[in-house]
């Protein structure tokens, strides 16, 4: 049997005062945290976590390394199948997926992967430790749109294998969700997200900020006039839903995207920055995912209390379960089994309440999970002058408007095969794009299934004569 | 500058003129400045990605440094050979005030666009314009969004008239570029310091009652004045369509900052608009969206002031 130590807490930011800050809330293993953490893995011959692992990284051989104290060829390991570790490490939903099938987790408590994955990419990143070997040039351009998670995957491996790669994003900085979406004290931007976008760059990929694909130029012409031989479309699903009930467009109503957005991409807490956000004082957020939680814990960084209204119970919330923790920590509230029916105004037209209903679980749906159906007679009122909807997102129909023979399902999901090839010859998509808003893993993994295929397509066409 | 310019000759050198292009895309350079007004400035731009994409109706979003907000403007004029668009900046707050600080010669950090569909004429196909009589109504600093509007119908042989009005002579803008595109164009003043005395619905009533026909009207400037058009128009029975300047965060779709209610839906102004039917928009919800950040913003302005003086 190996070491029989308890599970090893990476230390974190004292409840209190990080509902006041935006630094980052958990500081991550030092060494002898991470060595100790490492030797409790089993080195299972058929490890469960890798089964589970999206990416399927070699979970117990780099926890090996690390236990040898031998960080860079833990990297090096990490570093074959996942391109984002330092992202992942942060904001994988571990719980459901490697630790969920760690088999310490059946009795007790599984391996803490995720905060080593962390650990190792973070030592690499500090000791300049960079993988940018790269193929000699093959002569072809790809064009990539957007800049998030899966086309910065997508990019890298292309470059890698000597292609000439531009990416083309419609904001003013890269990294899509990691960037405007994802809060700095989950996700620093500087040291963890600009690092990673310069190591895309260190590979010779090329990111042209201000270009709306679509708008500013369209996917035809990439491959027409502009001259690259394929197209990555990595462009997310950042169409924010709202929920059609009356008073929505109240003053005090705001998407999680533009609140976020606000704070994370434009910094409005930071009083050097131009851009307002407001400042509510009671604010009420309806959803239960990461983004809820995300603009939940914004708000109440920036002075607010904060209630999280969600229409399913606590079992369902499909946040991370560290986020969940660290937002009842932090003393956000939780309305579980309500649903919103209308926003209230104080007939100035700003917000005052948020009238609700309360909800019972019924029949499975589709889901598979309990469909909350509403108590009747139920109703009542929560008290708010801020109402941010977190009810999830869908693609922006821009680029399929646009382009010539480019099909799209129902939810407007660019319709994307195994390998990301399109309708459209040529043209390749992954991401929150096809599968409609997932995970940073998942659209990392469709990144580099679909730089695969680009590979495969432009070394079988035969050269221009 | 020079080191870019290096650069630039070097990848040209390398044959690869698409990288070279690229190279400069993101200097958004300002190659000419000019006060309209004491407090409206007219600049243009280098935006070459921009300029041959531009369409009228459509608008950009510029930053004009590191820590600045995005601001939409519409795009007043393109020059897609010289690769420049002109915008014309109405100085109202902080960030206005900041972007018409800027001098010839000086970059913006970011210029995005053209964002927004472009006016619905511009789908037409070709010879449906012809002979076709448009009536447009611009009050103070939306008189230069109509220009390019205008100089496209000319092009396509529709017939203008222009109602150009302002609270008195000194904020009149464009009244000379606008004669050389337009068939006829009317100024008003509040303060009758310059042409008609009287409001824009006024000037459009008279010539509606006079017999002048109209295929359709467009109408853009402040909100309250969109929302007297079409009360006024109404009556006339001309489709009309105006451009929603609401509050805009990236302008490509993705917050709902900009959100308006037209026709009793909820309709996002960057990516569905900004021009709407004019007799569907609740103005009175869209002004009352537009003064949400008022008080931080008056802060604002009084900080970017006090720098401002402090730089001088
Ligand atoms: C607040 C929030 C919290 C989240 N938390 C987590 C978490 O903890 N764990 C997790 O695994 N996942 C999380 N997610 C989900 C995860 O971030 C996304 O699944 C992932 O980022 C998708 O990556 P992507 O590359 O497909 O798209 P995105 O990251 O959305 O990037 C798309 C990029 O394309 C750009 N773009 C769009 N259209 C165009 C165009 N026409 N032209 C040019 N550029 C364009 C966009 O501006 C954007 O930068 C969260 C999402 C949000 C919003
Ligand atoms: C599609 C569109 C086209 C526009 N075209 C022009 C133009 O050609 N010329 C011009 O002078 N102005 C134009 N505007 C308005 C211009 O964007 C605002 O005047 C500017 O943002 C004010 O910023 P500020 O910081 O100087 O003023 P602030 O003091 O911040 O605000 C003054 C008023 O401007 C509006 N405003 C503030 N922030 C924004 C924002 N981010 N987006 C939109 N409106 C805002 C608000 O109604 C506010 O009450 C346009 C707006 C839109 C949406
Ligand atoms: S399942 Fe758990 S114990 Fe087994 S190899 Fe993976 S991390 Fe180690
Ligand atoms: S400005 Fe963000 S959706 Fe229109």
């Amino acid at each position: 049997m190996r070491n029989k130590i308890p599970r090893v807490r990476a230390k974190e930011q004292d409840a209190k005062i990080r509902a006041t800050n935006f630094k980052e809330v958990c500081f991550g293993f030092n060494i002898s945290e991470a060595q100790a953490e490492a030797s409790r893995c089993l080195q299972c011959k058929v490890p469960g976590c890798v089964q589970q692992c999206p990416v399927h990284i070699n979970i117990p051989a780099f926890i090996a390394k690390v236990e040898a104290g031998d960080i860079s060829a833990a990297a090096k390991i990490i570093a074959k199948d996942s391109f984002l570790p330092a992202v992942c490490g942060r904001v994988c939903p571990q719980e459901s997926q490697c630790e969920g099938n760690c088999i310490l987790g059946k009795k007790g408590e599984s391996v803490s992967i995720g905060k080593l994955e962390r650990f190792v990419s973070d030592y690499a990143r500090e000791h300049q430790i960079r993988f940018t070997e790269k193929a000699p040039s093959k002569g072809k351009s790809v064009a990539i749109v957007g800049s998030g998670p899966s086309s910065l995957a997508c990019a890298s491996d292309l470059a890698r294998n000597g292609y000439d790669v531009t990416i083309f994003e419609a904001l003013h900085r890269p990294g899509g969700v990691l960037e405007y979406g994802i809060p700095e004290f989950r996700l620093p931007k500087e040291s963890v997200v600009s690092y990673e976008i310069e190591t895309v760059k260190s590979l010779g990929v090329k990111i042209i900020t201000d270009v709306l694909i679509g708008r500013t130029i369209t996917v035809d012409d990439l491959l027409g006039k502009e001259g690259f031989s394929a197209v990555y479309i990595g462009s997310g699903a950042g169409l924010p839903k709202f929920m059609g009930i009356p008073g929505e467009n109240l003053n005090g109503v705001f998407s999680a995207n533009e609140y976020l957005t606000r704070n994370n991409l434009m910094k409005a807490f930071d009083s050097s920055y131009e851009t307002p956000i407001f400042h509510g004082h009671k604010t009420a957020v309806v959803g239960g995912g990461n983004v809820a939680m995300d603009a939940a814990r914004t708000a109440l960084r920036l002075g607010s209390k904060v209630t999280i209204v969600y229409r399913r119970s606590q079992a369902e919330l499909p946040a991370r379960a560290e986020e969940v923790h660290h937002a009842v920590e932090e003393g956000i509230a939780f309305d579980m089994l309500t649903n919103p029916v209308e926003i209230v105004g104080d007939g100035n037209g700003c917000v005052k309440a948020l009238r609700c209903i309360k909800m019972e679980l019924g029949e499975p749906d589709e889901s598979g999970r309990r469909r909350p159906l509403p108590v009747e007679g139920s109703e009542f009122e929560i008290a708010a002058d801020c109402v941010i909807m977190a009810l999830g997102t869908s693609p922006n129909s821009l680029i399929s408007d646009t382009t010539e023979g480019l099909d799209t399902d129902r939810k407007g999901c660019i319709i994307a095969d195994e390998t990301g090839a399109t309708s459209r010859p040529g043209v390749f998509a992954g991401g929150d794009a096809v599968s409609g808003a997932a995970t940073v893993i998942l659209a990392m993994g469709a990144g580099r299934t679909a730089a695969a295929s680009i590979d495969k397509y432009l070394s079988g066409e035969r050269s221009p004569l | 500058m020079f080191i870019l310019v290096l650069r630039f000759a070097n990848v040209c050198k390398n044959a690869n003129f698409a990288a070279a292009f690229q190279i400069l895309i993101n200097m958004f350079k300002i190659i000419r400045k000019t006060y309209l007004t004491p407090s409206v400035c007219l600049m243009e731009v280098e935006a070459p990605r921009i300029a041959m994409a531009a369409k009228p109706g459509q608008f950009l979003i510029i930053r004009a440094n590191e820590r600045g907000e995005r601001i939409p403007l519409t795009i007043c004029d393109y020059d897609a050979v010289k690769g420049t668009v002109t915008i014309v900046t109405q100085i109202v707050g902080a960030s206005s005030r900041i972007i018409c600080n800027m001098g010839t010669g000086e970059s913006f950090s970011d210029m995005a666009g053209p964002l927004g569909r472009p006016s619905d004429f511009t789908l037409l196909p070709d010879g449906a314009l012809k002979g076709k009589r448009y009536l447009f109504i611009g009050g103070g600093v939306g008189t230069a969004p109509i220009f390019p509007q205008v100089k496209y119908l000319s092009g396509q042989g529709a017939l203008c008239d222009v109602i150009i009005g302002a609270r008195n002579s000194s904020l009149l803008i464009f009244t000379e570029e606008m004669k050389s595109v337009a068939d006829n164009v009317f100024v008003c003043t509040d303060d009758g310091s310059a042409g008609e005395k009287g409001v824009v619905t006024k000037v459009a009533e008279r010539l509606l009652d006079g017999g002048k026909h109209y295929d359709h009207a467009v109408s853009i400037g402040p909100m309250i004045m969109m929302k007297f058009c079409s009360l006024s128009l109404k009556k006339y029975n001309i489709p009309l369509t105006v451009s929603l300047n609401s509050i805009m965060v990236d302008g490509t779709g993705m917050c709902g900052a900009c959100r308006v209610t037209v026709g009793g839906k909820t309709r996002f102004a960057c990516s569905e608009g900004p021009e709407f039917n004019g007799y569907e928009v609740n103005y009175d919800e869209a002004m009352r969206r537009q003064k949400l950040y008022r008080n931080q913003e008056i802060e604002a302005d009084e900080r970017c002031r006090s720098k401002l003086e402090g730089k001088q």
